[in-house]
């Protein structure tokens, strides 16, 4: 009876005196520097040329009618509209065929497997890219022209150069909707199936009624999160060629980063930054909204 | 009949699927391997003699090892202040009812969603007003925005499962709470907090972007950021570049397997169980 016989205020306190050391470290190098973003929005300043100057609204009409900055929405736009779907249907069979699988041998190592390419260093994977689909020298373009393909311009193509960093984002991710989608088939009961087997030879209905439902909030989860691992993608497209060529896979991050460190201006950089922390703001609140709407403190 | 087909099927695609997987990485270390002259050899040089030159040439020519230990140092830092603050976080956030319980999660939820570069452009203003520029502590600060989310949501799950009756007895023992978070919930939760210490320490040893522009010079410089310093010359020595990748993705490679079980709860912040 400890607990109760202290003040009311200490007992208040308490929780706070576990959470606020984390608190206060994300609040410095999350949230200070985002306020400073937004101030820098505002002013007209590239680094090294003097004290920055308040430029009102310049900044944010300059981002939004650039074609680089609009460009690389859409490139991160197109780029997040067919990695998802891809994901999606090809993590989904590969969770069902674990499922179904009776060799455990096989189970056992794909299941392993699928985490290598999502641990693997996306600097490390983006050099092998580079290794691999060499145009004439390359492994990727010798398999093709094993199977009658014309040799691609993989580096030097804009869409060719779009296709591989897209393919490579594919590579690198599927796995992860395969182990979340893995995670949910298994939360379904034995029995269940066992009987609805019994009923009907439908691989379709089995799937429909009983893998769907409970494979759903997987879904759910992979695809939001899904969502922000590909705007975050930054690493792998950049030790690729940089957003090359030419701006042919530069997304938004990779534009932000050009603008603000390889072309020094912090302000319309910082303008962009607000424009797309305000999509992921909006993405975040989805997320928890979809994913914890019962979720409580556990011990309350 | 139609079973057996199926159950072929299966295992064609599943191994199909592993060989997808693997070869990138067959071909990385086989080109480790061999000379410059027989990596962009066509047909492919399937069977070579392994030729150690690479490594050799990456160990003595060019730093790889400093920039090794680089990023374990960023690395072990990163994870061991992100433990130190986000345990403590986790154990309250299972323990505790209190006001502000939701928005407090849903403050780390948005840690883990914030896209680098946006931090980025501010963090390296104020680095550099602090002198932090070049320094290790500079990449151990940034990379807690995902290390604490990370720590703390998958360890609140483990701290929950801990047994209240038992905390209960220690509290009735005099115990403060605060030992009986060290004393008794910690020992408890070890396997998850390693867990949750590896999957944090594979994100932090695989950035490239934060260490690119926060510690560039030659003495701070993390591994990726040397390996990519071999695309600026003329001719790109691919077997230097690849041995580098090895020693690079091995100890993630290795740490993503131990912990392949938590991968997707793990990334999905506990959505996933």
């Amino acid at each position: 009876m400890n607990a109760e016989r202290k003040d009311p205020l200490v007992k208040r306190l308490e929780p706070w005196f576990f959470i606020s050391p984390s608190l206060l470290l994300l609040l410095a190098v999350g949230l200070y520097p985002t306020i400073f973003v937004l101030y820098y929005s505002f002013q007209n300043w590239t680094m090294g040329m003097g004290p920055p100057v308040f430029a009102g609204l310049d900044n944010y009409i300059n981002a939004l009618t650039s074609s680089d900055f609009l460009g690389s929405l859409q490139t991160s736009g197109l780029f997040l509209l067919i990695t998802l779907p891809v994901e999606l249907v090809l993590g989904m069979a590969i969770a069902l065929a674990l499922d179904q699988t009776r060799n455990r041998t096989l189970r056992r190592l794909v299941q392993v497997l699928l985490v290598v390419p999502i641990a693997t260093t996306p600097s490390v994977v983006g050099m092998l890219v580079q290794l691999m689909f060499n145009t004439q020298l390359g492994i990727v373009n010798y398999f093709g022209h094993g199977v009658g393909l014309n040799q691609i311009d993989w580096l030097g193509g804009a869409s060719a150069a779009f296709g591989m960093i897209t393919a490579t984002q594919i590579w690198e991710w599927t796995p992860f909707v395969a182990l979340v989608l893995s995670a949910s088939l298994a939360t379904v009961p034995g029995e269940i199936e066992e009987v609805l087997t019994l009923d009907t030879e439908s691989f379709w209905a089995r799937f429909r009624y009983i893998k769907l439902p409970y494979m759903r909030p997987g879904i759910v989860a992979s695809l939001v999160f899904q969502t922000i691992f590909t705007i975050k993608t930054f690493d792998m497209i950049y030790s690729i060629e940089k957003g090359g060529p030419g701006n042919a896979t530069e997304t938004v991050s990779l534009n932000i980063e050009r603008v603000a460190f390889r072309g020094f201006d912090v302000g319309l950089a910082s303008a962009e930054s607000v424009l797309t922390l305000v999509v992921t703001i909006l993405l975040a609140q989805a997320v928890v909204s979809f994913l914890y709407p019962d979720r409580k403190g556990a011990g309350g | 009949m139609r079973e057996r087909v199926l159950t072929t099927l299966h295992g064609l695609f599943l191994l199909l699927v592993a060989v997808l997987i693997l070869f990138p990485f067959y071909w990385m270390i086989a080109s480790s391997l061999k000379p410059e002259t027989l990596i962009f050899r066509l047909p492919p040089a399937w069977l070579f003699r392994p030729d150690l030159a690479g490594y050799v040439k990456a160990i003595t020519e060019n730093g790889i090892v400093p920039a090794l230990v680089n990023s374990v140092i960023v690395t072990a830092g990163a994870v061991a202040l992100g433990l130190i603050v986000g345990a403590p976080a986790a154990y309250a956030l299972a323990r505790y009812s209190f006001k502000g319980h939701a928005q407090i999660q849903f403050w780390y939820v948005t840690n883990w969603m914030l896209i680098p570069v946006v931090v980025l452009v501010p963090f390296y203003l104020l680095a550099a007003n602090i002198g932090l520029i070049n320094s290790p502590l500079a990449l151990i600060l940034i990379y807690q925005t995902f290390v604490v989310p990370l720590v703390v949501w998958l360890l609140v799950d483990q701290f929950a499962a801990v047994p209240v009756a038992l905390e209960e007895a220690a509290l009735l023992d005099g115990l403060s709470r605060f030992r009986v978070f060290t004393r008794i919930a910690l020992p408890l939760t070890l396997p998850g907090v390693v867990v949750a210490a590896i999957l944090a320490g594979i994100f932090a040893w695989n950035d490239l972007l934060y260490a690119f522009i926060l510690t560039p010079s030659t003495d701070a410089r993390t591994a990726p950021v040397v390996m990519m310093g071999f695309l600026g010359g003329y001719i790109v020595p691919w077997q230097t570049v690849m041995s580098c990748a090895v020693m690079i993705s091995a100890p993630v490679v290795v740490g993503g397997i131990a912990i392949h079980k938590y991968i997707a709860r793990g990334l999905t912040l506990g959505a996933v169980k």
